[in-house]
């Protein structure tokens, strides 16, 4: 048996020894998953088993090394992991910010001291970060930000206002990108780690068009942040906000935007009906959304691929724009198929058959999705730039 | 097995790409054109091939071929595609390989070696009208004497009046048998028409023609499986010819983006154009992930890989489609003449989208493996 094969078996069983059952059925609302933090409260028992399991095996982070908080897995073992995680439809024991972004980011910026404070926590999903970056007046031209850090010796005192800051009022601390110099516009920002908890700091949901509020205004009213607390150097915030969207590019477009990434067809053909010829009973209907699954069966071997050279260090550093740009059209693309399918039945706003308007809802938030983290616009923009090389405007 | 190529597969491409580049560019393809050659492809050009061991690519050791696999095979074929080679390789390396392997015995023992060093080119007579439907075919097989006797009309039969033989699908009693028929034998008649992309391509009339009954490849009914990995592979090949299509239609254009001004600015300045420049990039970056892992599941004698093949076949023709037509469109003007390369490679990938399955029979076949 190869190393590989090994691995496998040993994944296998201890996830067979340590998944509940519950566990590996599909999420069916926000309470089921897991966002840990001070403010979290589990669902069942289930939920907090299998978090504590994956825990103690540093499986909620499993390629971190060990010392903060992972299990110090290769490429190779996590994508065993992630695949043999699938097999089962094993839920993810941890969703988080702080994993997904702060975590790459502090992994490579950070100081061997901030590595292990933030991390281990983020890892036990005991806090739970939000991110402060877009402001009213600074959404794709990021690096207009005015939030402003004034420099008072040992500690900065900040003023100013996010927005968009995803579950802003649920998050422990924050990670924000503040101006700490008036006269520089891209070395002049400094990338600062903050408590939610810190007096000066309110947040406000904001209402969206799926009559939700995952969405934040977040204002800052002297502020005071310990000259510890930034990644990176100061004046260079940039440079790891930019690694940092990358991260978060590379989230979208993964597991967010490609969805559960089944075949949309052969879900609505059951709920259609079909003709003599077995086929989705509207045809029409049924070509678009062949073509739809093609593109999603195609992306998914993209995703595949663009993980393997991403965590190889082969990939262009560009590209996870591409991979989000082409993730969250998709996404959108098959939320309107959703809606098409569903017909009058995915109008309802609230009803309990339509499980309080879900597909309407989840329809909505899609559009968000070329939006936040860089728009499609912003995407096409770096790939021209950056990949295909084509002169500067 | 990670989706990108592993050392082995990166030296070969690194042969194999500048040896394509330099010996077959497109100026080979315009010379065969233009000089209204008759057989297809340089046979040559075939022998330098089969210098690098490159027809045998896919043929067993055991038959002296290199035992390699479709993501080799697809190595070469994105080459082939980039450069708009004429080759046989798509259809005797790939094609006929995949099926003479599948079915082993007399014919494989006969063909498998003749196709490693060289000696054979092979035909594929599948279709029968002017669309691919490979689940109706009409073309019979009677027995007749010691063997049988074929009778019906095969279609877009690339090399088919230069095949040294031709592998030909027809219903059987039970089932669907392929056969191998010799170039001589008689009632054969190939009907070379030059295509669009200055290919040739023959309309084959089997008009009686006898073979023994050693020619059946495989077993008699049971043709079904073989055909079926014949044309996987096909597929799976075509659309990687076709990634080097779309990818060589795409570079060009880029580089143009670069030197071409107008208004004052080189027109790659022009957000309209960057952003479907860019767009091409993710659609064809797509299509080489889909091509890849068809190839990989092939490789691995996967159950997936006859969905995935199917998904690469047509993201493969999207994406290259995509590109020839940007490549016209943003040459403007000088991408409507002859002199211009960019044209040829829109020919090219109409000829490829068409070959085994066009983009709309692959979607529906999609449709089709998921239940609906």
């Amino acid at each position: 048996m190869s190393e590989q094969d090994a691995f496998r078996a040993e994944v296998r069983e201890w996830l067979e020894a340590n998944c509940p059952p519950e566990m590996r059925e599909p999420i069916r609302d926000e309470d089921d998953v897991c966002w840990g933090g001070r403010k979290f409260r589990f669902k069942n028992d289930a939920q907090k088993a299998w978090l504590d399991a994956c825990v103690a095996k540093g499986y909620t982070v499993p390629d971190w090394p060990k010392p903060y908080g992972g299990a110090g897995l290769t490429p190779e073992q996590t994508k065993i992991l992630r695949q043999e995680m699938k097999r089962i439809k094993a839920r993810s024991p941890l969703d988080s910010f702080g994993i997904w972004m702060l975590g790459p980011a502090l992994l490579k910026f950070g100081t061997e001291e901030q590595k292990v404070q933030y991390l281990n926590p983020i890892a036990r999903g005991e806090i739970r970060w939000c991110q402060g970056y877009s402001e009213p007046g600074s959404g794709s031209d990021l690096v207009s930000l005015q939030t402003f850090g004034e420099d008072k010796g040992d500690h900065w005192v900040v003023n100013g206002s996010k927005i968009w800051t995803s579950y802003a009022d649920k998050a422990d601390w924050i990670f924000c990108l503040v101006r700490t110099d008036k006269a520089n516009k891209y070395q002049g920002i400094t990338f600062m780690l903050f408590d939610m908890e810190s007096p000066g700091v309110t947040t406000k949901p904001i209402l969206l068009i799926s009559g939700n509020s995952p969405f934040c205004e977040t204002f800052f009213d002297d502020v005071k942040v310990p000259k510890t607390q930034y990644v990176g150097e100061i004046n260079r915030g940039w440079d790891v906000a930019k690694y940092l969207l990358g991260h978060e590019r590379e989230m979208i477009s993964g597991g967010g935007a490609g969805g559960d990434m089944v075949s949309i067809g052969g879900a609505f053909a059951k709920a259609f009906g079909k003709n003599a010829a077995g086929e989705l009973d509207d045809p029409i209907l049924r070509a678009e959304m062949a073509a739809f699954d093609t593109d999603v069966f195609a992306y998914r071997a993209m995703g595949e691929r663009f993980m393997d050279m991403w965590k190889t260090g082969r990939a262009h550093p560009a590209s996870s724009n591409m991979m989000k740009y082409v993730g969250t059209e998709l996404n959108k693309r098959r939320h309107e198929l959703v809606m098409s399918g569903g017909g009058s039945d995915a109008l309802e706003w609230d009803s309990e058959d339509s499980k309080g308007g879900a597909r309407a809802r989840s329809w909505l938030r899609t559009k968000a999705n070329s939006i936040e983290g860089g728009t499609s616009e912003v995407m096409l923009n770096v790939i021209a730039k950056r990949i295909l090389d084509l002169p500067g405007a | 097995m990670p989706l990108y190529h592993n050392d082995d597969q990166t030296m070969l491409k690194d042969s194999v790409a500048p040896f394509v580049a330099e010996q077959a560019p497109v100026s080979h393809l315009r010379k065969l054109r233009d000089t209204a050659d008759a057989t297809g492809f340089s046979r040559d050009l075939w022998a330098q091939f089969t210098e690098m061991g490159l027809p045998g690519m896919l043929v067993p050791e055991a038959h002296g071929g290199l035992g390699m696999g479709h993501m080799e095979a697809g190595i070469v074929l994105e080459e082939i595609g980039r450069n708009l080679t004429p080759s046989p390789f798509l259809a005797t390396s790939v094609g006929a390989v995949a099926a003479l392997a599948k079915a082993g015995g007399t014919q494989a023992g006969r063909w498998l070696p003749a196709i490693a060093c060289g000696e054979a080119i092979v035909a594929l007579a599948i279709d029968e009208g002017a669309k691919h439907r490979p689940d109706r075919i009409a073309t019979t097989a009677t027995r007749a004497g010691n063997g049988f006797r074929l009778d019906g009309k095969k279609s877009f039969v690339l090399h088919g009046h230069v095949a040294d033989m031709s592998i030909v699908a027809a219903k059987t009693d039970g089932g669907i048998t392929l056969f191998a028929v010799p170039k001589d034998a008689n009632g054969v008649t190939a009907d070379p028409r030059r295509l669009v992309d200055s290919s040739l391509a023959s309309h084959v009339t089997l008009d009686g023609v006898e073979v023994d009954a050693d020619a059946v490849i495989g077993e008699v009914d049971a043709g079904g499986e073989i055909l079926d990995a014949l044309l996987a592979a096909t597929r799976t090949g075509a659309a990687a010819e076709m990634v080097g299509v779309g990818q060589g239609a795409m570079d060009m254009t880029v580089t143009y983006l670069k030197e071409r001004k107008q208004f004052g600015k080189l027109i790659g300045e022009f957000q309209g154009l960057q952003h479907r420049a860019a767009h091409l990039y993710g659609e064809m970056e797509v299509a080489r992930a889909t091509v890849m892992k068809a190839q990989q599941l092939l490789d691995e004698g996967s159950e997936g890989a006859k969905l995935m093949v199917s998904v690469a076949k047509a993201k493969a023709g999207r994406a290259a489609n995509l590109a020839v037509r940007e490549g016209v469109q943003m040459h403007g003007g000088i991408g409507m003449t002859d002199e211009y390369d960019i044209g040829l490679y829109m020919k090219r990938d109409r000829a490829l989208a068409e070959f085994m399955g066009d983009v709309h029979y692959h979607i529906d076949q999609v449709a089709r493996m998921n239940g609906y």
